[in-house]
């Protein structure tokens, strides 16, 4: 180590020849602090995303590194919220990474106590079937006029505010088809 | 706004920093009180005497903006002669039918039009939440009806406004709403004063105006002053929804509602739309002017988006596929079907009703008596779990060994996981890009309903049923990709859009859907998100980098306008109102609309342009109809049709309410939906007797640090610490009275359930003079339930379900109940201690709450 190296590793004189007079910045950096770097900055890859909570929109950039979510941040280009979030938005790599995830199909009998494990191609053969049966026991052709009614009223389905367009509109696609108007939303409630 | 929607507040804050006075009006002292200039606590339930007020105050003095209300209002247009009012009929607008509790609106339409427009029974409309349909336009009125541009004629809408609302003085407000009357003359005089060329106010609001068996009225209203004082279609101006979900809004423009197809299309009805000409004429209204005139185009391509090649000219497009309404199919009436064993299978989609809809007993019970349920979350929530740790399991009600749903839970992708598009609350679409690939099994509602989609159409193939037909024409080829072969949103996207049949190219503008079949439009107000093959959607210029608008950065619908109806911008020779409001305008050098958005108005029509009397059409609105959706041309202070509950707000007491309405002796919304059933009991309303069991007011809403029915907050470690209980807020006042102490247990009960928690006594409640004497509101968070890292009892539970007519959304931010201390008794100990407030409150199984309460009529 030189001794102009040595110097410069000081704090105070940093302090003094610097920037940072007033010793909260650059002059108090330990050579550790120093030499990391933000996640952000070593990401594998960023999407850019909007926030899963409310309405407002808030942009959202959303870091990845080996294959896992490692920061989500306000994005300060959005014009809808200039970068920030707030503790729910913040919180939102908590919510995709969270260990609660459920990750695998459930599955539970009827008159059962407990839950099981199904494979996911079973579960939706046996979603498909149950799907066609109460379509077939339910279905209305005609009113009492003759008038068409195309319908069953056997199967009902909630939720699409936390889901993308093009989900809704595959979802009320498929129900209308097989003649399911009982679809609703959180914009009843 | 603070506290729901922090971020969006920001903008509430840079206003307030520009100079802009900050009015919060309120039950409870909250996040936006404490930085709002004015904090004005009110009595839940209220707030139409409360604008009313304000309306009587404008009127009263003269304070309308003039030159915009003649132009762009109906404040002109005479009424018909039999119409009487609900100051003639103690609370009852002309036309009512005490059997079925609807009106008869023909006495509501323009002079001499009155056997005219929507001729469908109100009934009907109101089971069928037919008034949704409205959302993007108006109903069917005449284009040219008579005026009187005076507004001296005592039938003209001005004069019926002001008869209407005379009576709610500065001395009624402080009444009804325990607002002292100084502090509500400064909120009017405020309103008023910074409204007009060069000033504007804007008018914020939430669910706590929904959820209200009046709630469409609540918002009508808002409008009614916002249009009387020039605040509509200009900057800084508006009534401004904010909406609770990340895509709420995208569920209700491409609707996963029962009574809508896309872009709010009718779902057709077996007795008004038997046929697809019945059923476009509903819409287009062949004889009136505005751009509905063109709905036969919306009306194809959807079709053609369905069912494409199957669907032809000759065959109406497949129109008979479509299933049809009888009545009231929406998510109550649902739960007393599953409660009566008539569904079969239920699916859950990133909602939780055990937990956010009211009346959670009714939702658990039905749940537990389907033959299927099928869960799609990212967390175990309340819904998929009701069978083994609900409240009913504690009580005995439900068992799990009895319990014969079988339960599928399959998780879900989240927000990161997937591509797509979420539409926020000013209708903004914003392109979410995938980050990475979901865990498990885990997959996208696009991966689910495709492969569902593809399955049910493999196991069907070769049918020869009728009613297979539908779903093996559908159109249902898009592409997929990777591993677990997602479908590409981008696809979907685009047919959402629409294109040309023959070449495949995405069209920019609805007004280039056709009604021919040579066009595929999957919902004609998205039209243009994916102009030029480019996702609109996905646009993201910095916003440093852009003017006012921004515009570089998503898209809106329609047409990338953001200020609706902006052409009122500008006054009616197409002048900006003024240089510091100026926002679109008649350029005469270009002759064309110019400035800072897309204009909302044929670029090139002229601010001087006048049609033939009759035209119909888009050709039919003239140079300064701002209003270019409604048959007339007009915002309307008066509503001619297309309302189940009366053509202007008009103060009812909430469904269950400690207070007698002073105003008329007609207590609450005469037409209001009701399920009158022994397990939707409805606890007594003033004047009745035993009102008195359930004293005080309570409300419900959220936290900044939950969110709904807390599946994806009360599962998180940082929020869960944030906000770690369930608990009740309470006044010191109220606390004394009833013994309540902070930190303490308490229970709270009504006619459904008694629920417990934690007691906060705060000043941020207040205690409010009503009607000579003191009343008392309490507030709770509706976010907790029986899953998660925190959990508690659901406020939700508390509710009974009873509906406003328009939009069949439930009675959820007011009831009357009890409190008292400590925690409320377990197992069937709570079911007898909840009969026994029921016994006091002469509630038997028989009992019918008083609807119509008055003999006029």
């Amino acid at each position: 180590m030189g001794v102009r190296t040595w110097i410069e590793g000081w704090p105070v004189y940093r302090q003094l020849t610097g920037t940072d007079p007033l010793g909260r910045g650059a002059a108090a950096q330990s050579p550790r602090s120093k030499g990391l770097t933000a996640r952000t900055e070593t990401a594998d890859s960023m999407a850019r995303s909007v926030c899963p909570y409310c309405a407002v929109g808030c942009g959202q950039r959303v870091y990845v590194s080996d294959g896992q979510v490692t920061q989500i941040e306000g994005d300060p280009d959005s014009p809808i919220s200039r970068g920030r979030l707030c503790p729910k938005g913040s919180a939102s790599k908590s919510l995709v990474t969270s260990p609660l995830r459920q990750t695998k199909v459930r599955y539970r009998r009827p008159y059962s106590t407990e839950w099981e494990d199904l494979d996911l191609d079973t579960a939706m053969d046996m979603i498909a079937d149950r799907v066609i049966a109460a379509r077939a026991a339910s279905w209305e052709d005609a009113d009492d006029e003759g008038r068409p009614l195309n319908r069953t009223l056997g199967i009902s389905s909630l939720g699409g505010a936390t889901l993308d367009n093009e989900e809704n509109y595959l979802i009320k696609k498929l129900f209308t088809a097989m003649g399911a108007i009982q679809i609703e939303n959180q914009a009843r409630i | 706004m603070a506290e729901a929607h922090p971020v969006g507040f920001q903008w509430v804050m840079e206003a307030k920093r520009r100079g802009a006075r900050v009015i919060h009006v309120d039950p409870r002292f909250t996040r936006t009180s404490a930085v709002a200039d004015t904090y004005v606590p009110i009595r839940a339930g209220s707030d139409i005497a409360f604008l009313g007020g304000v309306i009587n105050y404008i009127l009263s003095n003269d304070l309308d903006f003039r030159e915009y209300v003649l132009a762009y209002t109906n404040a002109s247009t005479i009424v018909s002669e039999d119409f009487r009012d609900t100051e003639d009929l103690d609370g009852l607008f002309s036309g009512f039918d005490p059997e079925k509790r609807t009106y008869d609106p023909s006495s509501w339409h323009y002079d001499g039009h009155e056997g005219e427009g929507d001729r469908q029974d109100t009934h009907m409309q109101r089971e069928t939440a037919s008034a949704l349909q409205h959302e993007s336009h108006g109903p069917g009125v005449p284009s040219d009806p008579d005026r009187d541009e005076t507004l001296q004629h005592p039938r003209c809408v001005y004069q019926i406004l002001k008869r209407h609302y005379a009576r709610y003085t500065p001395e009624v407000v402080e009444r009804i709403c325990g607002v002292p009357r100084e502090k509500f003359a400064d909120v009017a005089r405020a309103w008023a004063e910074n409204s007009g060329r060069e000033r504007t106010t804007s008018l914020v609001y939430s669910v706590g105006w929904t959820q209200h068996s009046v709630g469409v009225q609540y918002i009508r209203a808002g409008a009614i002053i916002q249009l009387l004082l020039g605040n509509a279609g200009r900057p800084g101006g508006g009534v401004m929804a904010l909406r609770g979900h990340a895509s709420i809004q995208g569920s209700t423009d491409i609707p996963t509602l029962f009574n809508l197809l896309p872009g709010y299309l009718p779902m057709p009805h077996h007795e008004q739309h038997a046929t697809y000409a019945d059923w476009v004429d509903s819409i287009s209204h062949p004889e009136q002017k505005g751009f509905w005139h063109d709905a036969g185009a919306f009306c194809a391509s959807l079709l053609k988006a369905y069912w494409g090649e199957a669907a032809t000219p000759d065959n109406d497009f497949c129109y008979g596929y479509l299933p049809r309404l009888t009545g009231d199919h929406g998510t109550y009436q649902q739960v007393f079907n599953m409660i009566d064993g008539k569904i079969k299978g239920y699916f859950l989609l990133g909602q939780n009703p055990a937990v956010g809809s009211a009346h959670g007993k009714a939702q658990r019970l039905g749940m537990a008596n389907l033959d299927w349920l099928v869960v799609r979350d990212l967390f175990m929530i309340e819904s998929a779990t009701f069978w083994k740790n609900s409240p009913e399991v504690e009580t005995g009600e439900i068992v799990p060994e009895e319990c014969r749903t079988e339960v599928f839970f399959l998780p879900a992708a989240s927000h990161v996981e997937k591509e797509g598009t979420f539409t926020q609350t000013q209708r903004l679409l914003q392109w979410r890009e995938k980050a990475l690939d979901p865990p498990g099994d885990a997959r996208s509602e696009l991966w689910f309903f495709y492969h569902l989609g593809r399955i049910i159409r493999e196991k069907l193939a070769g049918s020869t049923l009728r009613r297979d037909r539908p779903i093996l024409d559908l159109a249902w080829d898009y592409p997929t990709h990777g591993e677990h072969a997602e479908p590409s949103a981008e696809t979907v996207l685009k047919e959402i859009n629409g294109y040309e049949v023959g070449s495949g190219s995405p069209l920019s503008t609805f007004g280039e859907l056709k009604d021919d079949g040579s066009t595929v439009g999957g919902c004609w107000i998205y039209t243009g998100v994916y102009a030029d093959g480019v996702n609109q959607a996905a646009r993201r210029a910095p916003r440093e980098e852009q003017d006012v608008a921004a515009h570089q950065w998503g898209w809106a619908w329609p047409a990338d306008r953001r200020i609706l109806y902006n052409r009122a911008s500008a006054d009616p020779q197409g002048r900006p109102w003024s240089e510091r409001k100026k926002y679109v305008w008649w350029d005469a050098d270009s002759g064309e609309w110019v400035g800072h958005d897309v204009p909302d108005f044929e670029k090139t029509k002229p601010p001087s342009y006048r049609p033939e009397p009759g035209t119909p059409g888009v050709e039919g609105i003239a140079g300064d109809d701002a209003f270019i959706m409604q048959g007339d041309g007009k915002g309307w202070l008066f509503v001619p049709a297309g309302l189940i509950d009366g053509p202007l707000p008009t103060h009812y007491e909430p469904v269950e309410s400690p207070v007698t309405n002073p105003l008329y002796k007609q207590q609450a919304n005469p037409t209001r939906k009701v399920y009158e059933r022994p397990d939707n009991p409805l606890n007594p309303s003033a004047p009745d007797p035993h009102a008195e069991v359930f004293p005080y007011v309570f409300a419900v809403s959220r936290l900044t640090e939950h969110h709904t029915a807390g599946g994806m907050s009360r599962t998180l470690g940082h929020l869960a610490e944030l906000q770690p209980a369930m608990f009740v807020e309470v006044s010191p006042d109220l606390a004394a009275e009833r013994g309540l102490t902070h930190l303490g247990w308490a229970h709270v009960v009504t006619a459904r359930a008694a629920i417990e928690a934690r007691v906060l006594v705060t000043d941020r409640l207040t205690p409010l003079r009503i009607d000579g004497r003191v009343l008392h509101q309490i507030w709770l968070p509706y976010h907790w339930g029986s899953e998660g890292l925190t959990t508690g009892d659901s406020a939700n539970d508390l509710f009974g379900i009873t509906l406003d007519p328009n939009v069949l959304i439930q009675e959820s931010k007011v009831g009357t109940c009890d409190i008292r201390p400590g925690r409320r008794p377990t197992g069937k100990a709570l079911l007898e201690y909840v009969e026994g407030y029921r016994r006091r409150a002469g509630i038997t199984e028989e009992r019918r709450a008083p609807i119509v309460t008055t003999d006029e009529g």
